[in-house]
């Protein structure tokens, strides 16, 4: 103990000493109420306050079937326990200001009056013994009426229960009213039973009643059940080990090296000297240029190292080392295999078994949720995509500062975040005033460059992409390199979870409905606007329409503006999840000439089969290989290269275009 | 009809030559090493990479403006071309430091020691030290050049064969190949793709076992990109002159034409493809010890684009405008960038013109594209008041020589 | 008479819709052959499909004594083998001399290692400089083609053609856009070609048809609908109801 303490530990021996005699003069009379006969019982341990020795005094409290005993825990575990020293008994004190504490007697719960804090004793449990009590009154609480609570205790149980929760748990299922909690109750002493049942049995009885369950506790329950440890035995393995399995020292599993480490560890063969040792007894030998009779030029040779460790070895200077027919007979003779720590053959072939099958099912439900992201991935190449099918699919015109149109929309929605704080409201500002935004540059860009260009698509391709640049360095330029945040409103937050693997994000969501709008929207103009018939007009043969009195030029000004419009709406869609930096439209320009390529050229069911069909695609890569996103990026576009060899016009577009060229 | 010479039916290329000679020389004498100490070796590295972004823009107008072809992916062919020599120069000098290191140590290192602390050292920053299958070669500088030939040659032969074969044309064969260098940067910035992620190698500026300084060497290679560039004019001016230029030029300007002519289009283009691809490797070869790093940023799709942008610039279909643009553009770019130019105060804005040079930039690519489509190049012919018919390639109007010496004072 | 080129029983459908059914063609070596049809009777499919442009869904199309199959053939190589072909817009390398025009359409190696080898022989000069004679552009061979009259380059095609030496030229609307004095030289220029080779000209104009002086074939809804000499074709009552009649 810390010099500091001991004053404060002798005043508190002192005022033991008092209490005991004050406790001897006051005798406990017949009539004492029963907890406060409980508490006096135990009060030496209670004062001493110690994790090591308390169990008794809280077991005694919990299983004495009183009432007030849940009070008392409470209020310990709360420190809100006071001895009193002119009577030594315990009482609940709640503050009353000052330093002065209102009594109450825990049996009757009456009110007994104030009493100045220096007139008492606070017993203050450390964090040790909180935890006991905590799990002491869980038992309580499992009956409490308010269900919040009761809900509250069923979770410290599954978090970390132990055997003694069993006997209350199941004892208030019966009376459990609320049939939710009740399931939850059930549940709970279920995943209890895997671990602390009584017997094997029941054990085995609970595992086989969460098979295939794939939510993540029961995982948690069965896990540590299957866990093991390798072990080396020398012959063959001991009777009464729960083996999970047997290696081969050479294996991938278990290499030599290493089991012939774990025969060193487990004391069943002498160590290696390790070779930074070796080397280092061999520089602590060199004599005259030599060291173990071989030259010190030649130990570039490591045979010659070994000779020459051999040879000090032999002289006794350097710990001898294992040679390789020691190290080969010491893995020949021991058999290695792996143990689970539980010790129950059965019940860990039931949790084997109840494993497989959650495991089955967690790929199924995994298959499903990647089918959900692919699918929202889907949409988002379609949302970028679709402006870009409108202006490269029906008017022919590559347009590479597509990405910048996305840039702009994004900017201009976390520029309207400025200006309304509320989340809702300026979205809802946003995304048309996005699209009037990239509607006008869509259409500046087509009258003063593009319109030009008509009959040059690769001189198009390359003025777009000077635009592109310029256009990313003013962003650069105004916002700064550092990403602007583009806050959703608090509704989109958070996901719509199935379970404990299914689980999609409402932002996902949303694009998904918005573009199946954008589908809507696009199908409705093209097949029922006057515009859309125009466009078709002007797409199929500009000549024959401009001499139908349509204006080719308003007609393509204005594709482009549509097709430029959709682009800055999916900026701000893009920009809810995505980081807003100049270089936004960049990272999804490649995607999206790819996704309007692979789908087929001037055709919007071709985005959608395209979009669909790389979203799909990359998060199946990504599935194969979780852990690199970037590999995934590579294996699509080589697989895209791959595809157009088969499929030249896209998926949609290869039907009747034959006689196209 | 009278048989001519090649040079006397391309005195252009002869001008060119004499130019490239006059200003390597030049530049020599006036370097800190051989000269006058008039330029800064700093200068003079970047003397040495433009004239390497000069040759990959010539490969560049082989393939775009003869043979009509807009690839975005010939940066990544640079890029290969550079991993490739880079592998050598790291493995290299890392060995010599490592083996420095270790000949102190008193009992000497055992090959397979020297082998792994090697590892470590490379491949320490992507939390690895086993070297990756395709370093095989890097201990071989013979086998690692002969890679700077293979690798970008054998992938642009995949890629066109696969792209070619499939009738891919136009903008389409533009994004692909677009495509196809963005997956090859995104497989390099791994960190396990074996080439150090995106770190990219470094220190390539030091070359193993020389002990003369960066002047020296600065030079050397000014003059190896020099000759290089002397070479690859050459020969791309031999293979554009005769009936072979003619081919590829009918190609680009009508290619169902050609084929029902008889000639395998798809082979020409796999051929040119594939030529200007092992023009690029070389290039970014020469380029990368002189830049003295190379990452997976330098291959991304954007670079191979601004390669289209300094041929249109100086003038697509000729040879010489290809030069000029990539010389003038990557240099006034530098200049720009560099923060060398005064800013403007506007009094309400001050232009920085590191921040609105990609501006000018993006801006000026638009209007080349729109009111002069011959670029730079296209100057001459006003020169000399008008194109004359049957010409594979305009003369040097008398200012070119001025212009390099302009650009060799920047 | 041996057959050079036999197309029979080929169908093509295009997206549902059949351009060409079942449609048989025979030409023997140096004959003139007039194909005719309203718009869409498949006149340009058909020479797609012999150039190798169009695969046939069904059918055979064979070449030449050894009776080739050319429906798996790229279309270089039947260029190869010795089918020319002209389009019926002019389409020469207007950015390129008349002379190079013409050399690059010489027969020579086509490969593009023995091209990019090649070196003009005296023999190939002289070749290009008899073909311009031919053809009546000698005295134009260093201009640019891009500067030729609409005649000059139809003619300069049709040399094109010639100096591949092809057995079969498959020539579409030669006359289309020329003056009377340019269909006289085109018409002579055909003949003469027809003397040593194989033509096949298709032509909407009759006056040039006839002026040609050869067998007609009359192709209508991907068929042939009748063949024979022009008085011949003319005076059938199909023939004049679905195309002459109109």
């Amino acid at each position: 103990m810390p010099p500091l303490n001991t004053g404060n530990s002798f005043m508190m021996r002192i005022l033991l000493a008092l209490a005991a005699v004050l406790s001897l003069s006051l005798p406990v009379s017949a009539q004492e109420a029963p907890v406060q006969a409980l508490l006096q019982q135990h009060r030496d341990i209670i004062l001493e306050s110690s994790r090591k020795t308390i169990e008794p005094a809280i077991a005694a409290l919990a299983g004495s079937g009183l009432e007030p005993a849940q009070a008392v825990l409470r209020a310990w575990e709360n420190k809100e326990m006071w001895l009193r020293s002119s009577d030594g008994r315990f009482y609940r004190g709640e503050s009353a200001g000052g330093k002065v504490q209102t009594l109450y007697d825990f049996d009757s719960g009456t009110k007994l009056g104030d009493e100045p804090e220096s007139a008492l004793q606070q017993l203050k449990p450390n964090s040790g013994i909180r935890a006991l009590l905590r799990a002491a009154l869980v038992q309580f609480q499992l009956n409490d009426p308010n269900p919040e609570r009761r809900r509250a205790a069923l979770q410290t149980i599954q978090r970390d229960g132990d055997a003694s929760h069993l006997e209350p748990l199941r004892a208030s299922i019966e009376t459990e009213t609320d049939p939710a909690i009740k399931a939850l109750k059930e549940r709970t002493e279920a995943l209890l039973s895997i671990r602390h049942g009584e017997n094997e049995a029941r054990r085995v009885e609970a595992i086989e009643a969460l098979a295939g369950d794939i939510a993540l506790d029961v995982r948690a329950a069965l896990n540590p059940l299957l866990a093991t440890r390798l072990k080396a035995a020398p012959g063959a393995v001991p009777e009464g080990e729960n083996v999970a399995r047997q290696l081969k020292p050479g294996s991938t599993a278990l290499s030599r090296d290493d089991a012939y480490r774990l025969l060193a560890e487990s004391g069943l063969a002498k160590p290696h000297v390790p070779a930074a040792d070796r080397l280092a007894a061999l520089a602590a030998n060199i004599a005259d240029g030599r060291v173990g009779g071989e030259l010190v030029a030649r130990l570039t040779d490591p045979a010659a190292r070994d000779r020459a460790y051999a040879a000090l070895a032999a002289e006794g200077k350097a710990p001898p080392t294992v040679t390789d027919a020691e190290f080969d007979a010491a893995l020949d003779g021991h058999v290695f295999y792996e143990v689970y720590a539980e010790p129950s053959r059965a019940v860990t072939t039931a949790a084997v078994a109840a494993m497989s099958a959650i495991n089955r099912n967690v790929g199924m439900m995994q298959a499903l949720d990647l089918g959900l992201d692919a699918l929202s991935l889907a949409s988002i190449f379609f949302l970028a995509a679709i402006g870009l099918a409108i202006t490269f699919g029906v008017m022919g015109v590559i347009n590479m500062a597509h990405g910048e149109f996305i840039m702009m929309g994004a900017y201009t929605g976390y520029v309207v975040q400025q200006f309304i704080p509320n989340y809702t409201v300026s979205i809802l500002v946003a995304l048309p005033l996005a699209f009037a935004v990239t509607f006008a540059a869509g259409v500046a860009m087509e009258r003063l460059v593009i319109r030009w260009l008509y009959d040059r698509p690769l001189e198009t391709l390359l003025a777009t992409f000077g635009i592109s640049i310029a256009l990313q360095q003013i962003a650069k330029n105004i916002f700064g390199t550092q990403a602007r945040p583009l806050t959703a409103p608090a509704w989109l937050d958070g996901a719509w979870v199935l379970n404990d693997v299914v689980g999609i994000s409402y932002i996902r969501i949303a694009i998904f409905i918005l573009a199946l709008i954008f589908l809507a929207l696009f199908l409705f103009i093209m097949k029922k606007t006057r515009l859309g018939l125009e466009t078709r007009a002007v797409t199929q043969n500009a000549r024959m329409a401009s001499s139908m009195g349509i204006n080719p030029d308003r007609v393509n000004m204005l594709t482009f503006g549509l097709g430029s419009g959709i682009a800055g709406i999916a900026g701000v869609a893009i920009g809810l999840f995505a980081k807003v930096t100049s270089e936004l439209g960049q990272d999804y320009i490649v995607q999206s000439f790819m996704t309007v390529v692979v789908g087929g050229v001037g055709n919007i069911w071709g985005a959608l089969a395209g979009a669909t069909m790389i979203g799909f695609f990359q998060k199946g890569v990504e599935w194969m290989n979780p852990s690199n996103t970037l590999a995934a990026q590579t294996y699509m576009i080589i697989f895209i290269i791959i595809f157009i060899q088969f499929r030249p016009r896209g998926i949609i577009a290869l039907k009747g275009r034959a006689a196209g060229d | 009809m009278k048989r001519e010479s090649f040079f006397a039916r391309n005195p252009s290329v002869l001008v060119f030559i004499a130019i490239l000679a006059l200003f390597t020389l030049g530049v020599t004498l006036a370097s800190e090493a051989f000269g006058a100490g008039l330029i800064s070796t700093s200068f003079i590295k970047t003397l040495g990479k433009t004239l390497c972004l000069c040759l990959i823009a010539v490969a560049m107008d082989l393939v775009w403006g003869f043979a009509g072809i807009l690839s975005l992916g010939h940066f990544a062919f640079f890029g290969l071309g550079g991993y490739m020599v880079g592998m050598w120069l790291m493995y290299e000098r890392t060995r010599d430091i490592v083996v420095a290191s270790m000949a102190n140590a008193p009992i000497p290192p055992t090959p397979a020691e020297i082998d792994a602390a090697i590892g470590t050292q490379i491949f320490g920053v992507v939390g690895s030290s086993e070297f990756p299958a395709i370093w095989f070669f890097s201990g071989s500088l013979v086998m690692q050049l002969l890679l700077v030939l293979l690798v970008p040659g054998l992938l642009a032969l995949i890629f066109g064969w696969l792209a070619f074969r499939s009738r891919v044309t136009g903008v389409y064969l533009s994004i692909l190949t677009q495509a196809m260098t963005l997956a090859l940067a995104l497989y390099l910035f791994q960190n396990d793709s074996g080439l150090r992620g995106n770190n990219g190698l470094s220190g390539l500026q030091n070359l193993p076992g020389v002990t003369a300084s960066q002047a020296v060497v600065s030079v050397w290679f000014l003059w190896a990109s020099a000759l290089a560039l002397g070479l690859g004019y050459l020969l791309a001016a031999w293979v554009v002159s005769g009936k072979f230029g003619s081919v590829i030029r009918g190609i680009r300007d009508d290619e169902a034409r050609v084929r029902f002519l008889g000639y395998s289009v798809e082979g020409y283009k796999l051929f040119i493809f594939t030529l200007t691809a092992l023009i690029a490797g070389i290039a970014g070869a020469l380029y990368y010890p002189q830049a003295g790093i190379i990452n997976p940023a330098e291959v991304a799709p954007i670079a191979s684009i601004y390669l289209a942008v300094w041929v249109a610039i100086g003038g697509r279909g000729r040879l010489y405008g290809a030069v000029i643009g990539a010389a003038f553009v990557s240099l006034v770019s530098s200049w720009f960038t560099g923060g060398q130019v005064p800013s403007v105060n506007l009094g309400v804005y001050t232009i920085n013109w590191v921040e609105w040079w990609q501006v000018i930039l993006g801006l000026s690519f638009v209007l080349v594209t729109l009111f002069a489509p011959k670029g730079i190049g296209g100057l001459f012919d006003l020169a000399q008041g008008r194109l004359v018919p049957n010409r594979h390639g305009a003369d040097y109007g008398p200012d070119q020589g001025a212009l390099m010496e302009r650009e060799g004072r920047e | 008479m041996s057959t050079l080129l036999e197309v029979s029983g080929v169908s093509v459908t295009f997206d549902g819709y059949r351009a060409i059914r079942n449609l048989s063609f025979n030409i023997g070596p140096a004959e003139m052959r007039a194909i005719i049809g309203p718009n869409g009777a498949g006149k340009t499919t058909f020479m797609d499909i012999v150039t190798g442009k169009t695969r046939p869904d069904e059918g055979r199309v064979l070449w030449g004594e050894k009776s080739i199959s050319l429906t798996r053939m790229s279309e270089a190589k039947i260029a190869q083998i010795g089918i020319g072909r002209k389009f019926q817009r002019p389409t020469v390398f207007e950015d390129q001399s008349v002379f190079d025009n013409l050399l690059l359409s010489l027969k020579n190696k086509r490969g593009p290692f023995s091209v990019l080898f090649y070196r003009k022989t005296p023999s190939d000069t002289e070749r290009v400089h008899a073909l311009a004679e031919e053809i009546g552009l000698a005295d134009q061979l260093p201009r640019k083609s891009g500067e030729l009259s609409h005649g000059q380059k139809q003619w300069l095609e049709i040399g094109m053609l010639l100096a591949q030496e092809p057995q079969l030229l498959l020539v579409d609307e030669p006359a289309a856009g020329m003056t009377p004095e340019e269909r006289e030289h085109t018409t002579s220029l055909l003949v003469q070609a027809a003397k040593t080779r194989a033509v096949v000209v298709v032509e909407h104009d009759m006056e040039f048809v006839r002026r040609l002086d050869c067998r007609v074939t009359v192709l209508h809804e991907g068929s042939v609908l009748a063949e024979g000499s022009l008085d011949h074709v003319t005076a059938n009552q199909q023939v004049i109801d679905v195309y002459l009649g109109r």
